[in-house]
């Protein structure tokens, strides 16, 4: 039998007054994941995981998570607070009170802690143990953040834009932290709107856009779904014909700029039919550039026509089944 | 559940005294101020060591700065809990400090009554403090009915720190708290006689003053120090307050 689900939430639903912040969003995290869900501003994913953190009342759909309803009794809330961890935007600590201080405060709320010192030496933050919160960098006030929500040893992470605000630096620093929590056992919802984020740390994504699921899948996998496709640019050393490189196996398009620049989009195995091709024509690819579409592609794509969920009834069963 | 267990509210409550103590300016205000003007008015003022009331029977008995005592004492219960302790929470609420609480086991009131306890604890400093002085240094004499003024100090400060639960409640932003807390505070020291001594004020002055926190506060103090009877009226009414303000703010309570 199949080990039941982390989070199993289906066709959640939340508005604000007349605002619909969450359409239609389901979603499956079995242990061990990490699971990205992504979105722009406004899309509705913070309203999305703080339903399933059972800080908000749903107005419709079904959750569970570890088997109990965040939105349930006040034993399943109670239950849930001791098992899942959450990272939250807008939410901070006390300006005066030191790293350590906050961490063996938070520890003593839990019937299961972690070890302050060890978590403090895990999230690289041992030598700030005696520094107030006031003094900490960014990156320092998030691994601390993130060490809040480990602290109780949870099985569950909600992590909401962790990054945010960071420089490129403490960014990467911070996506080492939630690989080791990963090695943990900790599962992970990582919410974020940065697409090499989620490409680098997520097992899955959840695109969501005007509050439904647009798409799922692998970083891969969703990428793929603007179809698997490849841009070249170069500048021929040579004129070259549009017509015999639009012939070739797998090439889509040919562009040829007035200043020469020829680009060039196709699938499968473009990239070698173009070169064979012009290697036998004797032309040379000057200042050759290629370009595999990205999760970032995939975003701008789902996502980046306003007013598609309208006209389209497809999303709304676009369920996230795992 | 281990986060509802006393010994969590002990650790809360002690990590709130020492993020109090690391405060410097409210730590002042809070604990060295009331005893400080007491000082201050004693020694400098010459109304201090002249009777409070030429006309009373009971309040020429006693020099200005004794009359004045009872004024300090409110004084310093108006200060934490009119002004330090809602901010406190207000800031609490505008940084998302009871935001990141409320996803913990915590009960986040218990955050709320280790508030409570660090500003009921920096006040009863405060207050052995002002006796202190004034008893040893500039000449105030002892109360006639120590009873009373014990009973009338705490009603006046449970009183006092319902309304400040009432800012605490609803306050979005440690400036939005603020500005209410200080628009009370003011109000309340004026009927309490900060400015002008109660006995000296209009009529219609003392009239309404008896019915806020601080003024019956203030002339139960009085009462209680002169030995002036038993102030059933101005108890009754700080009961009233204490009774309805305190569940009111709770039921009002906003995490965030």
């Amino acid at each position: 039998m199949q080990e039941a689900p982390v989070i199993h939430a289906e066709h959640l639903r939340k508005s604000y007054g007349r605002t619909v912040a969450v359409a239609d969003v389901s979603l499956t995290v079995r242990r061990g994941e990490i699971v990205g869900v992504l979105g722009r501003n406004g899309a509705g994913k913070t309203t999305t995981v703080e339903m399933i953190g059972g800080l908000r009342e749903r107005d419709g759909g079904t959750v569970r998570v570890l088997g109990l309803d965040p939105g349930g009794s006040a034993h399943d809330r109670a239950a849930l607070r001791e098992r899942v961890g959450l990272q939250l935007q807008e939410s901070a600590l006390p300006a005066r009170i030191t790293v350590r201080e906050a961490v063996v405060e938070y520890a003593c709320f839990y019937d299961d802690p972690a070890d302050p010192d060890e978590l403090l030496r895990d999230l690289g933050l041992a030598d700030k143990a005696g520094t107030q919160c006031r003094a900490l960098s960014g990156g320092q006030k998030q691994r601390l953040s993130i060490a809040l929500a480990l602290v109780g040893n949870p099985e569950l992470a909600v992590l909401d834009e962790l990054t945010t605000g960071l420089d490129p630096q403490a960014r990467r620093d911070t996506w080492d932290v939630v690989e080791r929590v990963r090695r943990r056992g900790v599962t992970i919802v990582l919410v974020t709107h940065f697409m090499e984020e989620a490409e680098r740390l997520c097992d899955r994504v959840v695109l969501v856009d005007a509050g439904r699921v647009v798409a799922e899948g692998t970083p891969a996998e969703v990428a793929a779904r603007v179809g698997a496709e490849q841009t070249l640019a170069f500048h021929p050393s040579a004129p070259v014909d549009p017509a015999a490189l639009r012939a070739l196996d797998g090439v889509g398009s040919v562009e040829v700029a007035p200043d020469g620049v020829v680009t060039l989009r196709g699938t499968g195995n473009v990239v070698q039919e173009v070169m064979v091709a012009l290697a036998a024509a004797g032309v040379r690819p000057d200042d050759l550039r290629v370009h595999r579409s990205t999760l970032e592609d995939a975003f701008v794509t789902l996502t980046g026509a306003p007013a598609a969920d309208e006209a389209a009834p497809a999303p709304s069963d676009a369920r996230v089944e795992a | 559940m281990s986060a509802t267990s006393p010994r969590v509210l002990a650790r809360v409550t002690a990590v709130e005294g020492r993020l109090a103590l690391r405060d410097p300016g409210n730590f002042f205000f809070a604990v060295f101020f009331p005893p400080l003007l007491l000082a201050v008015l004693g020694l400098a003022m010459p109304w201090g060591s002249t009777p409070y009331s030429e006309d009373d029977p009971l309040l020429s008995q006693i020099n200005g700065i004794t009359g004045y005592t009872p004024v300090v004492l409110t004084l310093a219960i108006a200060t934490v809990a009119l002004s330090v302790y809602p901010i406190n929470i207000a800031t609490y609420r505008g940084q998302g400090v009871l935001r990141r609480l409320s996803t913990t086991p915590l009960p986040p009131s218990r955050l709320l009554v280790a508030q409570i306890l660090v500003n009921v604890g920096a006040l009863l400093v405060a207050a052995v403090l002002t006796l202190a002085v004034g008893l040893l240094v500039v000449d105030v004499s002892a109360p006639e009915d120590p009873a009373v003024v014990l009973l009338a100090f705490l009603l006046t400060a449970t009183s006092t720190f319902g309304v400040g639960s009432l800012i605490a409640a609803r306050a979005p932003t440690a400036g939005a708290a603020t500005g209410f807390g200080m628009t009370v505070y003011f109000v309340s020291l004026f009927f309490a006689g900060v400015w002008l001594p109660l006995p000296i004020m209009p009529d219609v002055v003392q009239d309404i003053a008896v019915w806020t926190p601080l003024g019956a506060g203030s002339q139960a103090l009085l009462d209680g120090w002169v030995g002036a009877g038993f102030p059933t009226r101005e108890l009754l009414v700080m009961a009233g307050w204490t009774v309805v303000l305190v569940p009111l703010s709770g039921r009002l309570f906003r995490w965030r």
